[in-house]
């Protein structure tokens, strides 16, 4: 799909300003959709992704809310019932539990409840990663808890062009979407595609770099992380470096025709790694790769400890290119 | 406009033949779930509340929304929603207003403007405010309601949502069914108010409590907050104090009441039997009549239980339908074997 793309005029971005040209090029394409969120509007959003929409769009369309992820939630499922598209800003993914059951036993199950009669085009932003010296509240990876739910589908885009193209569709989705933005990326450029058609579509990888010899999943920080070791790497290892994008639905079949030709897999992401995204991806990969693998899949994650506060301990715990390094020779 | 315009004589006789319907709907829910069609279903019924479910929507016009109760049913009814497709859904037809994927707890029927019962006790809420912010957004004159339990005065979400619905002068109404009980425990041993409408204060917005047993009572103070909301002044809190006869689903043991307290309820308090007295009291209704509203809506549900009776069951794989507006291969592999 990235191919199909090329050839087309680009502007460079960084990660957060993707996010908002997707917003705001949605929003003046949809009268139904807007924002909100805490402090999205006076404020420009806690990572400032929101900067600027309250003057484009006045108040009524970038809302700021009281500090109730529940009712935010749900008042977006409902708005979003009746045929508006709300953007929800949850500021930390690690606040999603305050807004669990309007997520999984609202959002996720109304449309299925219904038989089918709602349609809920809701869009929820969040960021989540560590990195920020802020402790365990405030640097999480949640998107696997999402994951996991049937109902809602989730992303967690590793690019400038990545976020921009699936936020875009997932304001235009008929069916909840959760997009996952890791905070460390958010200063991180890119080419983007200069229209405002472009989207991306749910549940489609991504193969941002062709090689022979391993393939390495990695999501979000991680993937600009794997493909920076790759280069490194270049003499002695050929890294295919794959930015899955799209968490549920989740794209098997590139990936799994990466692993037949290079034999080998590594799986990088930020979430901890007992019953995670990694866990989903290898389990997935061991059904239908199995005999194309040449050596037990490899996993680079946080350990299931808390994200801690002091550097010496964060960086500990944290995931990174010589973890992703690390796990590639273990390969051979 | 008003679903029924209880200003008139032909409103009142229609909430009262309505009311009779919910009544007869679920007496005739509870013989089945003992012995016929809902044996396998779990039902929670609101006999005894039936004036607070239709003297709340006989105020509101057909496009404004609602959510419902696990108690359910009598919001959907008074709503308007066809007690053939909702019989259909409880006994999990295919045929049924959800499909069979809903059944009691989770009946919805949107072009009617019911956003759906709700099995989580005050989940309803935060979605009411969000309906009410598209109708505030789309300046439609629409408002939605949603009702809750008294046990749903405890839960945070639904304080939340008033909360942002009264900061944004959103046209919400909230219509609290205090029956005295949420699940078993007796309201009064879960908060410390007696009239859980003061909870009004902490929001800024009104805050009523009247007889949940008389439906004129609800239906004035619903018309007065639906009022309110469309002229941009924001959401109102209407209690009804009510009383529910059966348990808080059917094979509850109740140790926590008397059963001479329900049938003195019943005796003195009954919201169809004083209404009916009352209306005959004003020369507006006759026995006679009565006794036809009365034959005209056992015929009715009679044809509902048939119809229900002779819907088609789902088939199996059916399960994997309705998840996405727009599939995934997680799912569509067990619709497409070849995909396994």
């Amino acid at each position: 799909m990235s191919q199909q793309h090329r050839g087309q005029e680009t502007e460079e971005l960084t990660y957060r300003e993707a996010i908002q040209s997707a917003m705001v090029e949605e929003m003046e394409r949809d009268d139904d959709a807007f924002l909100m969120g805490e402090d999205v509007a006076e404020f420009g959003g806690v990572f400032g992704a929101s900067q600027g929409m309250l003057d484009q769009f006045g108040e009524e369309r970038v809302r700021d809310t009281p500090i109730s992820e529940a009712a935010l939630v749900g008042a977006g499922a409902g708005a979003a019932a009746k045929g508006k598209r709300p953007i929800v800003e949850l500021m930390f993914s690690d606040f999603v539990g305050i807004a669990a059951e309007q997520l999984l036993n609202q959002t996720a199950k109304m449309r299925y409840m219904f038989g089918g009669q709602a349609d809920v085009p809701l869009t929820i932003r969040t960021t989540e990663g560590g990195g920020t010296r802020s402790g365990a509240q405030h640097s999480g990876t949640m998107h696997t808890w999402i994951a996991h739910v049937p109902g809602i589908k989730a992303v967690a885009p590793g690019t400038p062009r990545a976020v921009k193209g699936l936020l875009k569709s997932a304001i235009r989705a008929d069916d909840p979407v959760f997009v996952f933005e890791n905070k460390m990326i958010y200063g991180r450029e890119g080419e983007v595609p200069v229209d405002d058609d472009f989207t991306l579509p749910l549940g489609e990888a991504s193969v941002e770099r062709e090689g022979s010899d391993v393939t390495v999943v990695a999501t979000q920080r991680l993937l600009g992380e794997t493909l920076s070791t790759a280069e490194e790497l270049a003499g002695d290892f050929d890294l295919e470096v794959i930015d899955p994008r799209s968490i549920y639905p989740l794209d098997t079949d590139t990936i799994r025709e990466s692993v037949e030709k290079t034999g080998r897999l590594v799986v990088a992401d930020e979430s901890w790694l007992s019953y995670g995204t990694s866990s989903e991806l290898v389990a997935r990969l061991s059904q239908e790769a199995f005999y194309d693998l040449d050596a037990p899949i490899q996993r680079v994650g946080v350990p299931d400890v808390h994200v801690p506060y002091a550097p010496e301990l964060e960086d500990e715990v944290l995931p990174d290119g010589d973890d992703v390094r690390d796990a590639v020779e273990r390969l051979f | 406009m008003v679903t029924f315009d209880l200003e008139t004589e032909e409103g009142r006789r229609g909430a009262l033949r309505r009311m009779l319907l919910v009544r007869e709907f679920e007496e005739t829910a509870s013989r089945l779930s003992s012995d016929g069609i809902l044996e396998f279903a779990t039902v929670h019924l609101c006999i005894g509340q039936e004036a607070t479910a239709v003297g709340a929507c006989a105020a509101l016009d057909d496009d404004d929304d609602i959510t419902g109760t696990h108690r359910g049913h009598g919001h959907a009814i008074g709503k308007g929603l066809d007690p053939k497709l909702m019989m259909a859904e409880l006994a999990g037809r295919r045929e049924g207003l959800c499909n069979g994927k809903g059944g009691s707890m989770h009946l919805a029927d949107t072009d009617k403007g019911m956003l759906g019962a709700n099995g989580v006790v005050g989940s309803g809420a935060p979605i009411t405010a969000g309906a009410a912010l598209a109708n505030h957004m789309d300046d439609d004159g629409n408002v939605s309601l949603a009702f809750i339990g008294d046990g749903a005065m405890a839960q945070g979400q639904v304080h939340e949502a008033l909360n942002l619905a009264a900061t944004w002068d959103l046209p919400l109404i909230v219509m609290v069914e205090n029956n005295e009980v949420g699940e078993f425990t007796l309201a009064e041993d879960q908060h410390n108010i007696e009239d859980l409408s003061e909870t009004a204060a902490a929001y800024g917005i009104p805050g009523v409590t009247v007889d949940g047993m008389d439906v004129e009572a609800v239906f004035e103070a619903v018309e007065e907050a639906r009022q309110r909301a469309v002229a941009g002044e924001g959401p109102t809190i209407v209690e009804g104090k009510t009383y529910r006869y059966h348990g808080h689903f059917e094979s509850d043991p109740e140790p926590y009441r008397e059963e001479s307290e329900v049938e003195r309820v019943r005796e003195e308090r009954d919201p169809i039997d004083t209404y009916r007295d009352r209306l005959i009291e004003r020369g507006e209704l006759t026995e006679a009549a009565f006794e036809d509203l009365q034959a005209d809506v056992e015929a009715q549900i009679e044809e509902a239980v048939e119809f229900a009776s002779a819907a088609e069951h789902p088939d199996p794989e059916e399960a994997y339908e309705d998840m996405y507006a727009d599939p995934v291969p997680e799912i569509e592999q067990f619709t497409n074997p070849t995909l396994l």
